[in-house]
């Protein structure tokens, strides 16, 4: 047999052409992707909202202004509750789950497009890069809408227990009482609910999506789901 | 000496299926000749897809080798094998597989992309493809604005998209009707006999018989029979007559 010119190496694409593929995909896949954001939106904007409604009482408790509307029976030394401290585990087990489960299946029901993508000659790492880029963007701004949606309900909510009060003693910065508890202020929560709900959905969708890339092309386009 | 592009080596593919194993290609030895058009031919089941997707470096054979332009597949880099699939081959599924977030044009350049052609040159190009598959006026359409048989024109032009020195086509007219599936299959015949493209395509639809130069006939895993040229004629008019 004879040979012809040997097969070189593929190529890898500069940074900006993922960039732009994977936009472009996010925008014509628009209203797939507000669902998947919609879902990270939701997850963080419970964990926040609780969050920030116990930070809000820390301050306040701390201002000495809270005694009377305080409705937690079982309020330790420290500030905060046993009940507290169950509901933001919870919100972030409900967080956690609700985004990785968003993403695994955004990802699956994408099995043929990634083996399609390789049998045009894309990379396993360019597919993974793709799809961390997209949902990289989705995790950020669904989790500062919900960081943001969280936070205005649980000022609502503030507002409810605590009256005008609330904006005197609003803790939105970091501070360390006298009593060695720490308050993380609302602008660290928000942030903290940012970096989470991006950090869920990169590693929600990061898997599938190099599980997929790793498979041949074939039995990647097979996967129904 | 012939110029062989494709040469299969005792190709054995196993399916694992729970505690069963499907043996889904059992020991497959063809040549193929640069610049001709082969039809694997064979009933559903019969182990012609596998066999394409062994010959296209899309899944890898269990035992055996398969060689292409003399270069044995298993010895390749991840990275080589995505090269080969870039440049020396062009897919045409029978669902089209064509990505719905990009237009027709998109789709086109998208192979272009991955072997790092420039901007202006690869639009260029994408245009020209879709003019030659006669879908000049709907370029920037997303597939699913696209009828069955448009759809497999850009999947056409797209397969043609680096150039590549064989086209791999998986039952490409299953989905369409009789008039459009004979349209590409003339369109596929077409840029065989112009640009000298290897054509190996999985079916079972007859209609592709008549522009086959050679059919292999695969059943049960296995190469049943291959036929040339002046054989399949005659058995064309023999399934046209008994048509009718």
């Amino acid at each position: 047999m004879q040979q012809r010119t040997p097969i070189q190496e593929q190529i890898d694409l500069p940074f900006v052409e993922s960039l732009r593929i994977s936009f472009q995909s996010l925008k014509i896949r628009f209203g797939r992707s507000i669902i998947t954001t919609a879902g990270i939106t939701l997850g963080i904007a419970f964990l926040v909202s609780v969050w920030t409604n116990n930070e809000i009482g820390l301050a306040l408790q701390e201002s000495g202004r809270q005694s009377a509307i305080n409705t937690f029976e079982e309020t330790t030394e420290k500030g905060i509750s046993t009940k507290d401290i169950w509901l933001i585990v919870m919100s972030l087990i409900v967080c956690v789950v609700g985004i990785a489960n968003s993403m695994l299946m955004a990802v699956t029901e994408r099995f043929r497009e990634i083996g399609t993508m390789k049998c045009l000659g894309a990379l396993d790492g360019f597919v993974v890069r793709l799809f961390l880029l997209e949902s990289g963007f989705q995790g950020f701004s669904g989790a500062l809408i919900g960081a943001l949606i969280g936070t205005l309900g649980a000022v609502l909510l503030g507002l409810k227990d605590y009256g005008l009060d609330l904006f005197f003693y609003f803790p939105l910065l970091p501070a360390q009482p006298e009593d060695g508890t720490m308050q993380l202020g609302v602008i660290v929560v928000i942030l903290l609910g940012c970096i989470l709900g991006m950090i869920l959905a990169v590693i929600g969708s990061s898997f599938p999506a190099w599980r997929a890339a790793k498979l041949p092309p074939a039995e990647a386009m097979r996967t129904e789901v | 000496m012939a110029d062989i592009v494709v040469k299969t080596e005792d190709v054995v593919k196993e399916y694992r299926m729970g505690s069963n194993i499907l043996r889904a290609l059992d020991g497959i030895n063809i040549e193929i000749e640069r610049g001709e058009y082969i039809s694997l031919m064979g009933p559903s089941g019969s182990g012609k897809s596998t066999l394409f997707n062994m010959i296209g470096a899309l899944d890898r054979p269990t035992e055996g080798q398969v060689y292409i332009d003399g270069q044995n597949m298993s010895q390749l880099s991840q990275r080589q094998i995505a090269a080969f699939r870039c440049h020396r081959v062009g897919y045409i599924f029978q669902s089209y597989n064509l990505l719905h977030v990009r237009s027709a044009h998109g789709n086109v350049t998208l192979p272009m992309i991955f072997a790092g052609i420039p901007e202006k040159q690869r639009n260029e190009k994408a245009e020209q493809l879709l003019d030659l598959v006669g879908l000049g006026d709907r370029m920037y359409h997303l597939p699913d604005e696209l009828s069955g048989g448009q759809r497999q024109r850009v999947a056409i032009a797209r397969a043609l998209a680096n150039d590549p020195s064989i086209v791999l086509a998986d039952e490409p007219t299953a989905n369409l009707d009789t008039i459009t599936g004979r349209e590409i299959i003339d369109l596929i015949k077409r840029l065989n006999t112009d640009q000298s493209v290897t054509v190996i395509s999985a079916t079972h639809d007859l209609k592709m018989l008549d522009v086959s130069d050679r059919i292999v006939d695969i059943r049960d895993g296995l190469v049943e029979r291959i036929r040339n040229r002046d054989e399949i004629d005659i058995e064309v008019g023999e399934v046209g007559g008994e048509g009718e």
